[in-house]
Order: C-alpha cells, then sequence, then structure tokens
C-alpha cells in the first residue's frame, strides 16, 4: 500500500521533520520503501512560460516548435507534439541531462528537422498521474516565474510510503488508520474522518502541511471532505433503492445512497488522478474513482452501480452452486453456495465484496449512479477470493477487517464528491440495513499488561493507551472493563490489549532479563549419536549435502508420499530413501568437474503407513485427549532418520606418494561400518553379508545388520542404474536408518583394563 | 710386590718411565682422532687398551720396581690408562654424534610436500549453525525438542491459532499432501504444540529443523530451508525474559556489541508480537541493523489448545531462519550456494562455522 505524506497530513498534525517512516515501523508497519517524489525526475525541472508556437506541417501529426522563457536570456528552443497550450501559458520543462522516471534521459536532438533542447512533459511521464492527454499546463493564477524549479508545482514535491500491513490489523490500510498510527507516535491531534459525526476541520491545520501542499491540491482539498464536518445522515423513510439481504451473516450491514443525472464527462479533480496514481490504482472514471479513492482514504471499499441498468430490487444472498457470472476482468465464473452474490431480476450482477459484473458497472456513459458501502464477513471474502484467485483491493481489506462503521460516511462522502466534480443530485434517500453485532467488552486486571511486559505501567498509563487506540475503558470492581473501536475487530482477548499498551508505551522500553532456566539434560541419545555419525563421516572424508526430498516416479520403488502441490510435476514424491536426491546432488559435482566427490547426508525419509487415513478434527477450545493425539498422530507417515554417503572417481587422490585409490564397493561398506561405530554399536554386534538389493550391484552389495537385525545396505550401484543417471560406473553408496539402530543402553560400560600397574 | 714367574728385567722396566707413558698417551691420542668412524675407532681399542698395549705392559712391569717406586709408578701407570680411555671415549661419542647427524642429514625429507592424501570432508555450515545455536542454548539448561517434518495440519496451522481460512495461512505458501490434515510444516512453530503436550511448564526448548514453502529457488528464496526457534513456558515469564534471551544469544553469535532490537508484528501464535533486529558489527559493508526473526509471548489461545493453563503459565517463542543468518554472518549472497550441495561450498566452511 502506497501513502502519501500529504495526504496523512491532512488528518494529522504531524510536526515538522517528523520521521515518519522510523515511527511507522515502531508501531508495527512495515515501511517497504520512501520514496521522495523530488527525486524521481533527475535533473533541471523548471517552470516555462511558452513564448512562441510555430506549428510545423507535413507530417502525420501536428508537431510544435516553440520557444519558451525558462528565465534566461535566450529561450529554450522544444519540439512538442501536444496542442493542450497556447502562447503565455506556463508548463512544465526537463532540460537537456534530466532523466525522467524510467530511466527515459533527456538531451538536445534534431527532430522534425528543428534542434530540440529538452520536453514540455506530461503528467504521465512525470509519473504523477495517468494523465496524458496533453502536456501539463499551470494553472493561470499560479505564483510561479520561468525557471523556478517545477517540482512543487506538478505534485512532485510528496513522500510516498510503501507500506506493508500485516494481516491483523485491516483498519491500518486506509489512510485514516495511518493517521490516527502517527497521532500516536507524536502525540499529534488526529481528525477521524470515518466517525459518523467529528469536529469540524479549522482551515488553518490544512495551511500548515509544509511542504506538502500544492496550491492546486491545498485548493481542491477545501471542497473534498465536507462530510468530515456535519454528521452523515442515517436511513431514510424511503430507500435509496429497493435492497433485500437474505443472509445476514455473510452481510450484516448494507446501505446505499444515489446520484442522479450526473455529467458522465466529467473528468476526475487532478488530486484525486493523482493520489489513485500513486497508490497504483487505473483510473476509471469519476464514480469509480471516488469509490476507489474513499477505499484508500477510509478503508471502506465500496462499489457504484449504474442505476439505469439493474433490473428491479437488489438481493444480497447466498450463490446457488453452480450459478454464473462473469465479473468485470470479463471471467465468466462458476460460483460456490459460499460465495456471497448481490442480484437483479436478471440473476447476479455483483460477486460480493470481491468483484462487480459487467452488467451493471458504471459505463462511459452512466448519468445515475446508486453507490453501495456494505460491510461483508471477512471468513467468507477469504474464501470467495481465493476460490477465484480475486486478490483485489477490496478483498484484501474484507478479509482482514474493516470498520462496520463506516458505510454511511462513505456514502455521503461519495455522494458529496460525484455531486461536486460530476454535477447530478441526490434525492437524499439512504438505504441502511443494520445487522451489525457490537463488540464484545473485555474485562482485563489493570496490572496484566505490565506483568506481561515486566514494566510497571500505572494503571492510569494503561487506561490511556487503551483510551488511544479508541477504547472505550470502564473501571468496575478493580478491573478494566474494555470495548475496542470498531474498527478494530483484532481486539478479541487480553493479550490483544496488553499488546497495544506495550506498541504504543514503546517495545524499547522492556528491560533485558536473562531468564534461568531448570537444569536440563543435554541432547538426546539419538541426537547425540547423529551428531556422531555425521562427524565420523565428514572425518571419513565425505562432504555433506542438504538435498530437496522431492522425487520423480521412478526414484520410488513403494509406497511414497504424494504432493498435492509439487513445485514441479516431474517430482511430486517425497523420497523414500536418501539416495535419489543424493545421487543428482553427486551428478551436479561431477558436472561442474569435480570427478572426486564423496558425500553424506542425514536427513528424513517419508514412508506412508498403509491404511492410516486421514487425521482426525481436532479443535482448539481444549487439549486433545491423549486417545485424539495418538489417533491424529497415526496417521502421520513414518520419517526416521537415514544416513547414506555416495562416492565417485577417487577416494585417495594420486600424488608424490603414488597412484591414488579408486574408491569402490569396500569404501561403502567401511562407511557403513564407520557410520555403526560412531553411533556407539560394537564391532562385534554388526554382520556384513553379501545381498541382493535394488540399486546396488548384486554381485557388489553388502546387506548391514546389528544383532541380527538388517539396517541399511552399502556397495557398488548397479551399472544399469548408474547408466540411467549418467554416472560414471564404480560409483557406491550405503544407506542406513539410524532409526532402526538399537537404542544406546544407558548402563555404563565396565572399564576394561589395558595394562596392569605394576 | 713381584710376580714370581716374573724375573727382573731392566729394558722392561723402562717402559714405566714417564716419558714412555706420555708417548703412549700421546700415540693412542693421535691414533683415535684418525678414526673415521666407531668401526674403526673400536679396531684401534686393543692396541692402546688391550694386553699387549704399552699401558698394559707397563702395569705389569711395576711388580719388578723397588717397593718405594711402586706407588709413585703404579699411579703414572692409571693417569696415562685413565688418559687414554677418556680419549677414547671422547672421541667415541663425537664419532657416533656424527654418525648419527648423518644418519639424519642422509634422512631429510620434503616436508612441504602436499599432504592431502586421505582429504578430509567437511559438515554443512547450516548444520553446524544450528548445532551451534543448539549447543548454546543446552548449555543455559534448554533441551532440543524435534518434531516431523510432515507434519498434522493441525500442530502446524489450528493449534498455533491459524484457523482455517486465516489469512496468515495465505501468506505461508504451503505444500499439501494428496491425504488432507497433513502439510509439510511451514515453520518449525509445531513442534511448540508437540511439546506442550508432551511436556509439562517449566518448558525450556529450542527446535532447530527443516521447513518448506512453496518458493521457487531464487537467490534469496528456497522451498526447503531451516529454522530454529525457542519456546519458554512457565510462571512470571515476560516480555523482559524475552529480550534478555535474545540480547544474550545476539552477543554469543556475533560479539559483544551485538543488540537487538524489537518492531511491533503480528504472528498469530504470539501475542504480543515483534520482528526483531539484530546489531551486527562485523557485517561485510558495516555494522548495521540486520533483520533477524520473529518472537513474541506466546499466544494464550496456544496455551489453551495445548492444555497449559493461560493464567498461571505464561512463555514466550522466538524463531528464525538458519539461511539468512549464514548469509548475513557469513556474507553468502546466493540462496542457491547452500542447496546445490556444491562441495566447494561446504568445504570452505570445514567442520564447524
Amino acid at each position: 500500500m502506497r501513502i502519501p505524506l500529504s495526504w496523512l497530513r491532512e488528518y494529522v498534525d504531524l510536526p515538522a521533520g517528523a520521521d515518519v517512516a522510523d515511527a511507522l515501523v515502531r508501531l508495527g508497519i512495515e515501511v517497504d520503501a520512501v520514496i521522495d517524489q523530488r527525486a524521481t525526475v533527475q535533473g533541471d525541472l523548471v517552470v516555462g512560460r511558452v513564448a512562441e508556437i510555430e506549428e510545423l506541417t507535413g507530417f502525420k501529426k501536428p508537431i510544435r516548435f516553440c520557444k519558451v522563457d525558462i528565465g534566461r536570456e535566450q529561450p529554450q528552443e522544444i519540439v512538442c507534439g501536444a496542442t493542450n497550450f497556447a502562447a503565455g501559458d506556463l508548463v512544465a520543462v526537463i532540460l537537456p541531462g534530466g532523466v525522467l522516471p524510467g530511466g527515459f534521459e533527456i538531451g538536445a536532438r534534431k527532430t522534425y528537422g528543428r534542434m530540440s533542447a529538452g520536453m514540455i512533459v506530461s503528467a504521465r511521464e512525470l509519473g504523477v498521474s495517468d494523465e496524458h492527454a496533453g502536456i501539463i499546463v499551470l494553472p493561470p493564477e499560479t505564483a510561479a516565474s520561468p525557471g523556478e524549479d517545477a517540482r512543487p508545482y506538478v505534485g512532485l514535491d510528496d513522500v510516498v510510503f510503501e507500506l506493508e500491513i500485516t494481516p491483523d490489523r485491516g483498519y491500518a490500510m486506509s489512510v485514516r488508520g495511518i493517521a490516527r498510527e502517527l497521532s500516536h507516535a507524536f502525540d499529534a491531534p488526529f481528525r477521524d474522518p470515518g466517525l459518523a459525526t467529528s469536529a469540524p476541520r479549522s482551515e488553518a491545520t490544512r495551511a500548515d502541511g509544509a511542504g506538502s501542499g500544492s496550491s492546486a491540491s491545498g485548493a481542491s482539498a477545501a471542497s473534498r471532505a465536507p462530510g468530515l464536518a456535519t454528521s452523515a445522515p442515517g436511513a431514510t423513510a424511503e430507500p435509496a433503492y429497493p435492497v433485500i439481504v437474505e443472509d445476514t451473516v455473510g452481510c450484516d450491514r448494507f446501505a446505499a445512497r444515489a446520484v442522479r443525472g450526473i455529467d458522465p464527462a466529467a473528468p476526475s479533480p487532478e488530486f484525486m488522478r493523482r493520489r489513485l496514481t500513486t497508490a497504483g490504482i487505473r483510473t476509471l472514471g469519476l464514480a469509480i474513482d471516488i469509490t476507489n479513492y474513499l477505499m484508500l482514504e477510509l478503508g471502506q471499499p465500496m462499489h457504484a452501480f449504474d442505476v439505469t441498468r439493474v433490473r428491479g430490487p437488489l438481493v444480497v444472498r447466498r450463490a446457488t452452486q453452480g450459478e454464473k457470472l462473469t465479473t468485470l476482468d470479463g471471467v465468466a465464473r462458476v460460483l460456490d453456495a459460499e460465495d456471497m452474490v448481490i442480484c437483479d431480476e436478471t440473476g447476479p450482477i455483483s460477486l460480493a465484496a470481491v468483484m462487480g459484473g459487467e452488467t451493471s458497472e458504471v459505463q462511459p456513459d452512466t448519468v445515475d449512479v446508486l453507490f453501495e458501502a456494505a460491510h461483508w464477513d471477512p471468513v467468507m471474502v477469504g474464501r470467495t477470493a481465493r476460490r477465484h484467485k480475486l486478490f483485489s483491493e477490496a478483498a484484501k481489506r474484507w478479509e482482514r477487517g474493516v470498520d462496520p462503521a463506516l458505510p454511511l460516511v462513505a456514502l455521503d462522502r461519495a455522494v458529496a464528491l460525484l455531486v461536486e466534480y460530476g454535477g447530478g443530485a441526490t434525492d437524499g434517500n439512504v438505504l441502511d440495513i443494520d445487522n451489525v453485532v457490537p463488540h464484545r467488552s473485555l474485562t482485563i486486571d489493570p496490572t496484566l499488561p505490565g506483568r506481561r511486559a515486566g514494566v510497571p505501567y500505572s494503571e492510569a498509563r494503561v487506561v490511556e493507551t487503551l483510551t488511544a487506540v479508541g477504547c472505550d475503558v470502564a473501571t468496575v470492581d478493580g478491573s478494566l472493563v474494555v470495548t475496542p473501536p470498531t474498527w478494530r475487530p483484532d481486539l478479541t482477548e487480553p493479550a490483544d490489549l496488553v499488546e497495544e499498551v506495550i506498541r504504543l508505551d514503546g517495545y524499547d522500553k522492556v528491560p533485558s532479563v536473562l531468564p534461568v532456566a531448570p537444569p536440563g539434560n543435554g541432547l538426546t541419545p539419538s541426537q547425540r549419536r547423529r551428531r556422531a555419525v555425521a562427524l565420523a563421516l565428514a572425518e571419513g572424508g565425505y562432504v555433506e549435502v542438504l538435498s530437496y526430498p522431492f522425487v520423480g516416479p521412478s526414484a520410488v520403488d513403494g509406497p511414497a508420499v504424494r504432493l498435492a502441490n509439487p513445485l514441479s510435476d516431474e517430482e511430486p514424491f517425497l523420497r523414500t530413501s536418501l539416495l535419489p536426491p543424493l545421487l543428482a546432488t553427486l551428478k551436479r559435482n561431477i558436472g561442474r568437474g569435480h570427478r572426486d566427490t564423496a558425500l553424506y547426508e542425514l536427513g528424513s525419509v517419508f514412508l506412508p503407513r498403509p491404511g492410516a487415513g486421514s487425521p482426525p478434527e481436532m479443535g482448539v477450545e481444549r487439549r486433545p485427549t491423549e486417545e485424539e493425539f495418538a489417533a491424529a498422530d497415526a496417521t502421520v507417515p513414518h520419517q526416521p532418520w537415514h544416513a547414506a554417503v555416495v562416492l565417485a572417481g577417487e577416494m585417495e587422490p594420486a600424488g608424490w606418494w603414488g597412484s591414488g585409490r579408486p574408491a569402490g564397493w569396500a569404501d561403502a561398506i567401511e562407511a557403513a561400518r564407520v557410520a555403526v561405530a560412531a553411533a556407539g554399536i560394537a564391532d562385534e554386534r554388526v554382520t556384513v553379508e553379501a545381498a541382493e538389493q535394488p540399486p546396488w550391484h548384486p554381485g557388489r552389495c553388502a546387506a548391514i545388520a546389528v544383532d541380527g537385525v538388517t539396517i541399511g545396505h552399502a556397495g557398488e550401484l548397479h551399472p544399469s542404474a548408474l547408466a540411467a543417471l549418467e554416472l560414471p560406473r564404480r560409483t557406491s553408496a550405503m544407506e542406513l536408518d539410524l532409526d532402526a539402530l538399537p537404542r544406546l543402553v544407558s548402563r555404563r560400560r565396565r572399564g576394561c583394563p589395558a595394562s596392569r600397574p605394576r | 710386590m713381584t710376580y714370581r714367574n716374573d724375573p727382573y728385567d731392566p729394558k722392561q722396566v723402562a717402559l714405566l718411565d714417564p716419558d714412555a707413558l706420555g708417548e703412549a698417551v700421546a700415540k693412542a691420542e693421535d691414533a683415535f682422532a684418525t678414526a673415521a668412524d666407531p668401526d674403526a675407532l673400536a679396531g684401534l681399542k686393543h692396541l692402546h687398551l688391550g694386553d699387549r698395549s704399552p699401558v698394559s705392559l707397563a702395569r705389569r712391569e711395576i711388580g719388578a720396581l723397588p717397593p718405594a717406586a711402586k706407588s709413585d709408578a703404579g699411579k703414572r701407570v692409571n693417569q696415562a690408562r685413565a688418559a687414554i680411555q677418556a680419549a677414547f671415549d671422547a672421541r667415541a661419542e663425537e664419532l657416533e654424534r656424527l654418525r648419527a647427524e648423518r644418519i639424519l642429514a642422509e634422512e631429510r625429507v620434503d616436508v612441504t610436500l602436499p599432504w592431502n592424501r586421505h582429504p578430509r570432508g567437511a559438515r554443512h555450515p547450516l548444520t553446524t549453525l544450528m548445532e551451534r545455536i543448539g549447543d548454546l542454548f543446552v548449555g543455559m539448561g534448554y533441551e532440543i525438542a524435534e518434531g516431523p517434518e510432515l507434519e498434522l495440519e493441525w500442530a502446524n496451522f489450528d493449534a498455533l491459532n491459524i484457523p482455517p481460512d486465516h489469512p496468515a495461512r495465505g501468506l505461508m505458501d504451503t505444500f499439501h499432501v494428496e491425504n488432507p490434515g497433513l502439510v509439510l510444516r511451514t515453520h518449525t512453530s509445531p513442534v511448540q504444540a508437540r511439546t506442550m503436550l508432551t511436556r509439562q511448564p517449566p518448558i525450556y526448548v529450542v527446535v532447530p529443523g527443516r521447513v518448506y514453502r512453496t518458493d521457487e529457488l531464487d537467490a534469496t528464496h528456497t522451498p526447503v530451508f531451516h529454522q530454529v526457534e525457542g519456546l519458554v513456558v512457565d510462571e512470571g515469564i515476560t516480555m523482559g525474559h524475552l529480550r534478555g534471551t535474545l540480547d544474550h544469544f545476539a552477543r554469543a553469535m556475533f560479539g559483544a556489541e551485538a543488540k537487538t532490537r524489537w518492531r511491533p508484528h503480528y504472528f498469530p501464535f504470539t501475542e504480543p508480537s515483534a520482528e526483531f533486529d539484530v546489531w551486527f558489527p562485523q557485517h561485510r559493508d558495516g555494522p548495521q541493523w540486520v533483520e533477524w526473526g520473529g518472537c513474541g509471548m506466546v499466544n494464550p489461545r496456544v496455551l489453551r489448545a495445548c492444555g497449559i493453563d493461560p493464567d498461571r503459565y505464561s512463555g514466550f517463542a522466538f524463531g528464525m531462519g538458519i539461511e539468512r543468518t549464514l548469509m548475513f554472518r557469513h556474507g553468502v549472497s546466493d540462496m542457491r550456494d547452500m542447496v546445490e550441495g556444491d562441495v566447494r561450498f561446504t568445504r570452505a566452511f570445514g567442520m564447524a562455522v
């Protein structure tokens, strides 16, 4: 989410020089980037006054050769393809040496037969909005003189914060929410644009937006938030449009207002276009732009219908399984019975909360607009968004939680903006079907935040911080009864309130105290055993690798776990042996020129339990019983730790001592014996017998057994297996199931004296 | 004293003459000096110290002397013999030493020849880094807890306050298997649930392990990676204890100047939650704050789901990516080096990090 500083300053009085990015980070709002718009255009971007225009003829399109006064002795001579300006107009000129966003370098060059030294720029070329019908012509009243830096006059004087909002804080996905957070950081006055009733804003507070308010946006700001000064009207006897909400769980509030008779050609005001462009949202016409603008500002996603294209009353309900709707993106969608839809007589016209449909959408010729502002079940929206892979800006907000108190405020703003910039009139009718269940209040011990933090907060401090985030706090019998504000659906447990107190007081005030753990027992026998085996193999010449456990069908020869969503369809299984991925790593090393390579790996393999089925459902309101958890755990595949080595080329290199020694079956068997010995098994318990076991060479394979139980195999690999893997002949390997080794008995071994002192 | 069968012979008596003895000593010394090796020296011994040597013969003449002269002559003979013996011993020792020196010189080898006849292998730095972190906490009394990589969805999500349809599930792109209810764990945190189900507080554990997310491999992502997390559940545990633990951890890993900094964040299984940075003085681009991991106080919902009374006990948890830690601690810039298993990368770390 990208928010410009100037927009924030409309609602919070930030001190001059405030380190906003640092404050946001301390409040838990991740700042991905701070974009100083001044720096997005490099070099000289100056105000120019067009002195002379010569129309060049003989080209496919109109071309003008202009002389522009940029405050120097000689006018700048520039060729320009736009025609929306006249002599005497103030324009913005980038001079040779400058660079526009996207790395577009400006030079002096010959074009259309004339030398052109620089460029007269459009808003889109500057990246401030998507306006490209012509170049920027500054309003005639602009008090700028030629040669002055043009940035403040074209909207390139803002700072934009690119923010990452955590999934719990939907309210922060808006200018309103971020401004509120900043008011905590700087203890600065905050004017909430989202309250139904709000104190009027003084003009003085807007004027002090130091360095942020260009004259153009400052002027329009005065008229763009009329709703802020008055309370938004509530439902009227006559609804704005007939609506029936059939499912009040999926939609616990639905409000609407209409504006009729707008000028369909009326453009969105420049400040709105700029802010939408900054946020990365396309401008799509005034009515839709207003809904997007208010979503950014308030956090309330809205929808604009063309009243004349809607047939009969609107019905809000669940979709029927298999119902069809073509959404605005042109995709014909088959709906699920869990999706919510808005219907008219023709059937679904909008996939509720996620995306509108084609048939009812505002069009370039729309004159009668119905604004809808509702409140939807976040879980429903999340599922619908995932089901249809529609992660719209609206869906992101719904999923995180939207303030259910916003609809009327948002509608009031929308109507006022549309009337102001699009003409038309509202009949004053307001529809509001409100089934919102108020927040439950929470009771907490005022000492709880302090006990969790290890900081002795006073009760007054706790009340102060909770009130600051918008909670109502009452003291009853020594406890605090806290009612969270409508925009904080995430505050449902005392721990959530604890976090608010510690966060606002400052995480950096939490002291550093090292707790003393009770004495522990060190590593477990199997942990010690794995370390010992790993160390012995590494000392023995093998290099450890950590391979991915994903394998193809040829690498599994029995039951195997199959992934539902593998990264590669060619490797959908989880390994049942360490060898296939390890051999692939060996091959990669050989391919890189390491012909003499010995590798080892310790890791889990995944062995399904036949007939295990799926785990039973377990809740989280209480601990599962021993039986419940044991039943669930029994469905988890067996995942024993294996140890394996692979080796090719020479085990010992040639050198001044003589020739090298090729690696072979004997090394693999030695590695197995070394590993078993390192695991603490006495040699006399180990037997090595000839065995035939794929993928080993039938005449060069040993079964390794401890106390008569086979725990793995070692030897040279089968020539045809090696050929299939394109590995060198004589490549050898061993693999052991470490978890099949007998447990180390904890009895102490008796010392056996090697010599007797005398 | 005289020998019965030894008639007096003045000529032989001349052997006791001091000059004659002196000459015998001088001759012996000269002869020994000319011996080139211990064997030659041994061959000369009987000539100068044997039965027929001048000093031995002289000793026999003592009996022929008048008693008054015997003592004096005896002393002279003994002195001469001792001198010859000393000369012999000195020379013998010298020759022995020369011979030993010669042999040592002859046996000189080029000790700078290549040595790597039995090349050692190497341990993967991710493994050794996890072991090192584990050892640090084991030294503080913690134990190392483990759990399966293919895990119950309940343990990976539900028990950690991530119900189905929770947006946090969308943040962790999860590998599902065909058997519903099981996932490749997306973090080491399900071991928290398993630990709390099988142990009673006080719980002090660290959990190193392998985790999975459906990210394609590139320079900064890998679908298979490693985490270490810590879990403490005890009476009276505070965020201050969490900070103290992380500060100690940071100093042990990054030196005495290391410290940590918190940024409020959101994790479903902790509340309050924070991401934490570490001040890393030895960073290759100069001392700086580096994002290290996430932490917080165990969410009471998680305690409840695992049967621990949240009114009596509180706890903290923290975790970090091992790949990421290795990247900044050791200046590894490309994730692919860690996963491809190229022996050159791993050998560079040897047996420990």
